[in-house]
């Protein structure tokens, strides 16, 4: 990890003078175990068949959570279909993530002033689309900064690399976040790339790069923080790339024994994020095993009524698949509308 | 050629079609602080076609502006900028050279509305210069119209007049959904025609029939309505009257003014340029053949490229790109039968 930002080792001791506060620090942790506890608990649910296939982020939660919460709210998000926890952390409430994942139309549209884009399916499509909402704030005079998730082996996909272009020639205020996990389903970084060290490539762009320990969640948010205060200071884009590790399958259809040894997954969950933020806690006295387990039940709790809410959600009606294809239904998707409303 | 539906009586010029377009930027770009132009070129040298000569110099360059080089950047990007708030319109300098940007239109451009419930929707306009008759090098004249009309939720327009380019951007750039808007190289220059001064928007979705007839009738769109109507006034020397419609809009199809038509007449010919199979000629037969097969007295055809790529081969390009001789043709065999 050398030339790698970090502040918090992997048995969370501090090295360094850490850039947050103590109730930063509760408020960081808080996030993070939020959104564990919501990939723990979606998994239960698919596997109930009370959610669809879902992508799983665990051990990925410090990179997600410490860059969204580098935000503003009237900055924007622009994830993958892996960022739940981003999303979440941004203000996406739970029972729409929760019907998203459900296939649901209600979870497809996110609340006005929640600033977060869908998650999107093909790989790295959506990074012009970030390079256009963070011009389009200079233009229309809103300083917003747009924060955009990518995988590494998304940087693959040649939309990474017109994103990077249009950004830096534009001097756009982007901050893109690489989640370099090591693997794109069963292809291991090494396969993807020549050079893994994502970050440098950001000279080849002209732009800033920073590689970032993406399982230490104070490192993540506060790289993250700087970058976005220099975009939102009209400094440009900045390349972020934050090393980590899926400690789950690739989604909740995906069998990684088929290509990963699962023993480098345990070893990995030394280094995970939630624990680690935990222990530097615990060794301030900041926390301890009861506030952990009045935290958990709390989050439960808002799970739970988040679930209960996802549930209320009318059946979609059949019509719905032509519903919102133009503004106005043109004959063809009318025509469509009164078979499916009839059959 | 009249430009029926557009507004008379005040000043008019006598335009090109590129100019015509480029009033019609300029008229936006005036009336709609939202609009930004950009695309490969088209800030100081004003576009391949010059149809954004002069915006940069007026407008200013936050408004007006070149881009790198790349088709799925330019989309992908005037997606954000949609999303936000603006209203973009990009120019791909060739339709050939919007491949590499379909990703961007199958993936997103056409799903953004009905992805997210009509929460975040893409307003964009992307122009693109398309179609041969003009010599151009390989890939510079291909008409991929049926591509983007196969991606539901996008809109596909393809003007064939100066004044109806004008009043058919104006409505595609204040329209609440992306709109594809092809422009014919042939018909950039080929002809004149007055065209009003004042902004005017003509209605998105709607055929016009741009010559009456009833012995046949011809259906096309952008660069074939004047060989449509070339070959129709060879048909009326003979005393023979093919109707010609124009659909102007291949999505959303307004197929009851071409089934009205083929009712009428009972006979049908499609012409475009791009190749036969799964152009968008068959979709207008299919058509025909569902809303108006009882009214048929011979069978629908078709006068299309062939199933090649468009040649860049400028002694034999003719043979690709129907003209009025092809067309007559077709009529003839349909007028036989
Ligand atoms: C354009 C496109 N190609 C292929 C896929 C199928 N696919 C889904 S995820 C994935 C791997 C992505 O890996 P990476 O970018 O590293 O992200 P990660 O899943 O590891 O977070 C692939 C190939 C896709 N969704 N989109």
């Amino acid at each position: 990890m050398e030339g790698t930002v970090r502040y918090v080792s992997e048995d969370g001791r501090p090295l360094a003078e850490l850039p947050f506060g103590e109730a930063e620090l509760l408020r960081g942790y808080r996030a993070m175990r939020r959104a564990r506890l919501f990939d723990e608990r979606a998994v239960t649910l698919q596997r109930q068949g009370r959610l669809g296939v879902y992508p799983l982020f665990r051990g990925q939660e410090a990179a997600q959570v410490g860059a969204a919460l580098a935000l503003g709210p009237s900055d924007w998000l622009v994830p993958t279909y892996r960022d739940t926890a981003a999303a979440i952390t941004h203000g996406l409430p739970l029972a729409t993530a929760l019907l998203y994942w459900r296939a649901h139309p209600a979870g497809w549209s996110f609340p006005e002033g929640v600033r977060v884009l869908p998650f999107y399916v093909p790989i790295a499509t959506q990074l012009p689309h970030a390079v256009g909402v963070a011009h389009a704030g200079r233009l229309r005079g809103e300083p917003w900064v747009v924060l955009a998730f990518v995988g590494d082996g998304g940087t693959s996909e040649g939309d990474a690399h017109e994103a990077l272009n249009f950004a830096s020639v534009f001097s756009a205020p982007v901050v893109f976040v690489v989640q370099n996990n090591g693997w794109a389903i069963s292809v291991p970084t090494e396969r993807q790339m020549r050079n893994t060290r994502i970050a440098d490539r950001a000279p080849g762009y002209g732009i800033a790069g920073v590689r970032v320990d993406g399982n230490d969640l104070v490192a993540v948010w506060d790289v993250v923080r700087q970058a976005v205060d220099r975009a939102r200071a009209g400094e440009g884009p900045t390349l972020v790339e934050a090393v980590t590790y899926r400690l789950a399958p690739h989604t909740t259809s995906d069998d990684p024994s088929r290509y990963r040894d699962e023993a480098e997954a345990g070893e990995r969950e030394r280094a995970e994020p939630v624990a680690r933020l935990r222990a530097l806690l615990e060794a301030r006295g900041a926390w301890s095993e009861e506030r952990e387990e009045a935290l958990v039940e709390e989050l439960r709790a808002e799970f739970d009524a988040a679930v209960a809410e996802a549930d209320a959600a009318p059946e979609p009606t059949p019509e719905s698949i032509v519903e919102q294809v133009y503004a106005e239904p043109g004959p063809d998707q009318r025509r469509a509308w009164e078979a499916l409303r009839g059959g | 050629m009249a430009a029926e539906g557009v507004a008379t009586g005040a000043a008019t010029a006598h335009l090109t079609m590129v100019q015509a377009i480029n009033q019609a930027l300029d008229q936006a770009l005036a009336q709609d602080e939202r609009v930004v132009v950009f695309g490969e070129d088209v800030g100081v040298m004003g576009g391949v076609f010059r149809a954004t000569d002069g915006l940069q110099a007026k407008h200013g360059a936050e408004r007006v502006y070149d881009t790198p080089l790349a088709e799925s950047g330019i989309v992908g990007y005037a997606v954000g900028l949609a999303l936000a708030g603006m209203r973009p319109v990009a120019e791909v300098q060739f339709a050939g050279f919007l491949y590499p940007a379909l990703d961007q239109v199958l993936s997103h451009v056409g799903r953004y509305r009905h992805r997210t419930r009509g929460r975040y929707t893409v307003p964009l306009v992307v122009r693109a210069a398309y179609g041969g008759g003009v010599h151009t090098p390989e890939q510079h004249a291909d008409s991929p119209e049926a591509l983007l009309a196969h991606a539901p939720g996008v809109k596909v327009v393809v003007p064939s007049s100066p004044a109806r380019a004008k009043g058919l951007l104006l409505a595609a750039i204040d329209d609440p959904d992306p709109v594809f808007f092809l422009e014919a190289i042939k018909l950039y220059r080929s002809s004149r025609e007055a065209v009003p001064a004042e902004p005017y928007r003509l209605e998105l979705g709607r055929a016009r029939v741009a010559r009456e007839g009833d012995a046949l009738t011809l259906v096309c769109w952008g660069g074939m309505v004047e060989v449509c109507l070339q070959a129709a006034d060879v048909a009326a020397r003979e005393g023979v009257e093919l109707e010609v419609v124009d659909l102007e809009t291949l999505v959303p199809l307004d197929e009851e003014t071409v089934l009205a038509s083929v009712r009428k007449t009972g006979r049908a010919v499609v012409v475009h340029e791009a190749a036969r199979t799964g152009g968008f000629g068959a979709e207008v037969a299919a058509r025909i053949a569902e809303g108006a097969l009882f009214h048929l007295l011979a069978p629908v055809a078709r006068v299309a490229g062939w199933d090649a790529p468009y040649p860049p081969f400028t002694s034999v390009e003719h043979h690709y790109r129907p003209d009025a001789a092809r067309v007559l043709a077709a009529v003839r065999e349909a007028l036989l039968t």
